[in-house]
């Protein structure tokens, strides 16, 4: 049987594939309107409007937040539109869907037994997990089984490219399926490091070993950190890059400068971790520094992807006769829902972007480090631009899937506007509060009536008003997903992937060979820590015993 | 592979901006020793409270100018909770935990640094402005981890 190379773009999933894809999207939602409840509770605690009670204190909700919205949502709506990338592009009779399925239930399973020992309170570590901060075992078991989930549906995913290699030798991979599969290889790299880590937490926290080497539990957790908000970029560069020209009817800008871009990003965002540890104690300042090196190279895929995306706005716009920077903005097709979404998400990003410089700056990191200002720059990084695309995207998707018609189009433009404009004032107040000085993950944020301290609480209201007007977001866009779901009309809603121009020759064979790029990745890895753990290494480090302190 | 000239424009732009802006950062790190404090000693935690220098946490004067600060920090408190520094001079901080991983600012004066169990960290600061200054922890170390406070005073 041969397989059909799906170049329109249009062939569609089953509805078998679609309930699979359904069901990583639903436990994404769940765990977006549960998580974003707790960041309005936070911001209303921080700015002493409401005390959290004792038998559910503010760091259980914190931890639940960081953990439900970070690795939750995400991950979930990451694996779910990876797998429909490939299902739609890669057309197969009769897929098999067991693979997909086991690696679901091990991802719910390891998030339900996590999400059980955070909220009845054997847990509140943060998302960050830092010994000797010591969880219930459960905690990190149940963290595990969600990598090792996302390991399975990597496998799911190599197995179809498998699958159409055979039947189409010498073609390139579709594009999607291409994102698809860098995004996993990327993923796959850096969660060994998180992996790792938790083979040393486990035994630690049964209590069969005595004590942590700290500083490795933290290596080991940035080196898969920083990777972890490139998956989520990624995620969303998927959309921007394949789904943003669709939309607009125009192809993509260019299949070789994507494959390309996305290989970057894979080779790039594995070797920086260190830049999440400027002021820890035994690393080197020289490692920092190599590594800030590393960090700032990510300009050149950034700045590809910029490019690709005004590209496209530009075509569209010339399409319909109109030039010049105000027409093309004005030619964009504002009212619908999805674009409008997705655009929104990239101007918060530009902001991220300035915020990220500024993070990357080594020395310079001591003015930002553990102060709001980073709770503001990942809410507009992961919270305004990511999120925003995948709620944006999901007025598509769950339509296209469900085979009902989006329920209400206008709730859905007000809510994405609402999502913009709160976390707009929500990070704008956030930053702020940063310069300010006003530390992160802090309960109370009064110190007695200290005087720096005395600055932060006006910026504490504003950043609770910018919840309130996301949290009235998140519920516009909850009635409306359900509407769809249960009362839409029944109809079909196309999705398009866009494909390539016609005359675009295809894209050097080295730019798509992800065997190669895994092997650059590893050796930029080994060149970029191997100095701070030989450092490490040769310290005579005192093991930690764990604390609950909570 | 077709790259548009204005979009190779675009990028070498970027990447020579890029490329600028870490010279800059290298040249403040070998001209100024403007580095983040990346302190490579350990301690062992068990002993710290019964061995100098940390058994007597405090100020202690090195030079004309110039002093050491040693603290200590555990679940959910530092000390010593009060500190008085002569306006004008320059402090070395030598910061370590008995417990858990800490965060040791000081907002107003942009100290900042990371403190875990086991290792000593250490950023070095001059006091220019006189006033009763705030020093917390800012890194999650428990449930009453907004009460770990202290103050240092300059004057
Ligand atoms: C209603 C919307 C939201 C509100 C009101 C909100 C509010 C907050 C606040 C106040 C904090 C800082 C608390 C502290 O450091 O003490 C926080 C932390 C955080 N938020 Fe949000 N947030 C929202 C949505 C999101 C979304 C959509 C994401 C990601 C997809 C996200 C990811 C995070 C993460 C990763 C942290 C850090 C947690 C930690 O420090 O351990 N938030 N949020
Ligand atoms: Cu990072
Ligand atoms: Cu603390």
């Amino acid at each position: 049987m041969k397989m059909a190379i799906d170049t329109s773009g249009k062939h569609t999933t089953t509805p078998a594939e679609n309930r699979l894809v359904l069901s990583h999207l639903y436990v994404a939602f769940g765990a977006l309107f549960v998580g974003t409840t707790f960041g309005l509770l936070q911001t209303l605690a921080r700015a002493n409007l409401m005390q959290p009670p004792p038998w559910f204190d503010y760091y259980r909700m914190l931890t639940a937040h960081g953990v439900l919205l970070a690795l939750v949502f995400t991950t979930f709506f990451i694996t779910g539109l990876a797998t429909f990338s490939v299902y739609k592009t890669i057309a197969r009779e009769r897929r098999p869907l067991n693979v997909g399925w086991i690696a679901w239930i091990v991802m719910l399973a390891g998030t339900l037994m996590a999400a059980f020992e955070i909220l009845t309170g054997g847990a509140s570590v943060l998302y960050t997990f830092y010994a000797p901060l010591k969880a219930s075992p459960w905690f990190y078991i149940g963290a595990t089984l969600l990598i090792v989930g996302t390991w399975i549906v990597f496998l799911d995913i190599l197995l179809n490219l498998k699958a159409f290699r055979k039947d189409n030798p010498g073609t390139a991979i579709p594009l999607p399926a291409f994102m698809a599969a860098a995004t996993f290889v990327m993923w796959f790299l850096a969660t060994l490091g998180v992996a790792v880590e938790m083979l040393l937490l486990i035994p630690w926290a049964f209590g069969w070993t005595s004590g942590i080497d700290v500083l490795l539990t933290r290596m080991l957790f940035w080196y898969f950190g920083h990777p972890l908000v490139y998956f989520w970029i990624l995620g969303a560069y998927i959309i921007w890059y394949a789904v943003v020209p669709a939309l607009l009817k125009v192809p993509v800008f260019s299949d070789a400068l994507t494959r390309l871009a996305f290989v970057l990003f894979l080779v790039l965002s594995l070797p920086i971790g260190l830049h999440h540890e400027f002021v820890d104690p035994g690393i080197a300042a020289r490692w920092k520094l190599l590594q800030t090196f590393l960090t700032l190279m990510v300009v050149v895929p950034s700045l590809m992807t910029a490019f690709a995306i005004f590209a496209t706005f530009e075509e569209s716009a010339a399409a319909k006769g109109q030039r010049g920077f105000v027409n093309i903005v004005r030619s964009l097709p504002w009212s619908d829902p999805v674009f409008a979404g997705i655009v929104l998400a990239m101007i918060l990003f530009i902001f991220g972007g300035f915020g990220g410089i500024v993070n990357a700056s080594y020395a310079m990191d001591i003015l930002v480090h553990n102060t709001m200002w980073i709770v503001g720059h990942f809410h507009v990084t992961v919270g305004g631009p990511v999120a925003l695309t995948f709620l944006a995207v999901s007025y598509l998707l769950v339509p296209a899937l469900t085979g009902r018609k989006l329920w209400s189009r206008s709730l859905a433009l007000v809510q994405v506007w609402l999502w913009f404009v709160g976390m707009s004032i929500m990070s704008i107040a956030m930053h702020t509060q940063g310069l300010l000085g006003a530390p992160r993950r802090s309960a109370d944020i009064a110190y007695a009536g200290a005087a720096v301290a005395a600055q932060w609480h006006p910026w504490a209201l504003v950043t609770a008003a910018g919840g309130v007007v996301i949290l009235t977001s998140v519920v516009a866009f909850a009635i409306n997903l359900f509407a769809t779901i249960f009362a839409g009309e029944e109809g079909e809603t196309p999705f398009v992937f866009a494909v390539a121009r016609a005359d675009e020759p295809p894209a050097p064979k080295w730019v798509g060979n992800l065997g190669m790029w895994t092997v650059v990745a590893v050796l930029l890895v080994v060149v970029a820590y191997g100095g701070a753990f030989y450092d490490h290494f040769r310290e005579h480090v005192y093991l930690i015993p764990g604390l609950r302190t909570w | 592979m077709n790259i548009h000239r204005a979009e190779t424009i675009f990028i070498r732009v970027g990447a020579a901006t890029m490329l600028a802006f870490f010279a800059i950062l290298v040249y403040l790190a070998v001209a100024d020793r403007f580095v983040p404090p990346s302190h490579q000693q350990t301690i062992d935690p068990a002993t710290v409270t019964s061995t100098a220098p940390f058994d007597h946490p405090g100020l202690v004067r090195t030079g004309p100018n110039s002093y050491d600060a040693y603290y200590v920090a555990r679940a959910f408190s530092w000390s010593p909770q009060s500190l008085t520094i002569p306006l004008g001079s320059t402090v070395t901080f030598y910061v370590t935990s008995l417990d858990v991983v800490h965060g040791f600012t000081i907002p107003d004066e942009d100290v900042n640094v990371e403190v875990m169990p086991g290792w000593v960290s250490t950023v070095k600061h001059t006091f220019l402005k006189p006033g009763k200054l705030l020093l917390l922890c800012n890194q999650y170390c428990g449930i009453d981890h907004s009460t770990m406070y202290a103050s240092v005073t300059v004057k």
